[in-house]
């Protein structure tokens, strides 16, 4: 009866020590959320929430920040910031976008 | 487009679940810039904003915290007031903990602190910065919890039985910074050689500075 | 509120499984602990989760554990501890 967070005392492997700078998208996505809570659009125990909420696969196969996006995107759609018919078409444009700049 | 199509896919043929993931990855990277442009276009934050706050993040580093640890190691006086107000003590160096809640954990000969956050990733930001990867990662927050000693041993850090190993868990509204033991061999240093030798990983409690 | 528990008490920690945000590890429920220090009174992390204003508040307590009485099978020191902090609608006086 555990959220996918809540892995206290688990068996898991060695840790792996290695250090490696936040990528660029990594840092944007954590100025969203620090901008997120700034502006008082969400508290950081909603953040959590939603992140629990995403069960145990998604947890387990999204990266961190990953983790972090799913939260914001599904809790800015609940508070009425942005529908997914606006980030479907987002997402849409900005693949255009990649598609045409690798071709 | 359809050489960049047939890049995408030639994974997939040869291991059908991960590029299932790579998919997956894919489109949170692209929900990421979406939700990114969304918000601007809607006024709710400007570009100006976004590039600020990265700027803000990356001017804060774990020197902060370093510089704390060898005032209190140099001025007895200043390590009294950090043990009892850890927020009161961040101010007196310039420091801005913002609405960070600062509880400075001491080692001793007789105790060791270690600091993790197992149910997510709470870290002093305001003072250390962002936390390194392995501190957020499933590994050291599941086991260091059960296995303190094992854990440390990862990092080249092995203490006698006689120590207190000491883990918190910072599950709620505090954060814990490990004001490490001062090194023997370092009695002659000057603050800025001192301030080398506290590392983020002695301020989390992985790891003894090294003289 | 704040006098009912004090450092030094005796608790056991709730071993119930609500639904919802919850900021006590399952590892700890279930399980007794020293209270070692109170910190003040925060806004409630459950009901903050879900939008709410986190009134009332509750006392969040800074409570320890002896690691031997948390694992079976602990492989450390018996002198080995662990402090978590908790809140106090989690905490039972023993």
């Amino acid at each position: 009866m555990r959220t996918p967070n809540d892995i206290g005392g688990l068996d898991e492997g060695p840790v792996d020590v290695a250090i490696h700078d936040l990528t660029f998208w990594e840092k944007q996505i954590d100025a969203l959320n620090m901008l997120l809570g700034a502006k008082g659009i969400r508290r950081t125990d909603e953040n959590r929430r939603y992140i629990e909420m995403l069960g145990h696969d998604a947890y387990n196969t999204l990266s961190y920040y990953e983790r972090w996006t799913a939260s914001m995107s599904r809790l800015l759609i609940d508070k009425g910031y942005i529908t997914q018919e606006e980030i479907d078409a987002k997402v849409a444009e900005i693949r255009g976008r990649l598609a045409k700049d690798a071709g | 487009m359809h050489d960049h199509d047939h890049h995408d896919h030639h994974h997939e043929n040869d291991h059908a679940p991960v590029a299932k993931d790579e998919k997956i990855h894919s489109y949170y990277q692209i929900l990421g810039l979406a939700l990114k442009e969304l918000l601007i276009e809607k006024g709710v934050i400007t570009a100006d904003e976004v590039r600020k706050a990265i700027e803000y993040r990356d001017s804060i580093t774990p020197a902060n915290g370093a510089r704390m640890v060898v005032k209190a190691w140099t001025e007895p006086a200043y390590k009294v007031r950090l043990l009892a107000d850890g927020v009161a003590a961040s101010k007196e160096l310039g420091l801005d903990p913002g609405a960070l809640n600062l509880v400075v954990v001491e080692n001793t000969p007789d105790i060791h602190n270690v600091i993790v956050c197992t149910l997510c990733s709470c870290y002093p930001r305001n003072i250390l910065g962002l936390p390194p990867p392995w501190y957020k990662s499933r590994e050291y927050r599941a086991r260091v919890v059960r296995e303190p000693r094992a854990v440390l041993a990862e990092f080249g850090t092995r203490l006698p039985e006689t120590v207190e190993v000491r883990v918190h868990d910072s599950t709620a509204d505090m954060r814990y910074l490990v004001l490490p033991m001062r090194p023997a061999g370092a009695e002659n240093l000057d603050e800025a050689t001192l301030a080398a030798l506290v590392t983020r990983d002695c301020m989390i409690g992985v790891s003894l500075p090294q003289a | 509120m704040m006098g009912a528990l004090s450092p030094g008490d005796r608790v056991r920690v709730r071993d119930d499984y609500p639904v919802g945000h919850i900021r006590t590890p399952v590892y700890v429920r279930g399980h007794e602990g020293i209270v070692a220090r109170a910190f003040g009174k925060f806004r409630n992390p459950e009901t903050l989760a879900i939008g709410r204003d986190g009134m009332p508040m509750k006392v969040l307590f800074e409570v320890r554990f002896r690691q031997k009485d948390l694992w079976p099978n602990y492989s450390g020191s018996d002198n080995d501890t662990l402090l978590i902090d908790l809140y106090e609608h989690w905490l039972v006086k023993v």
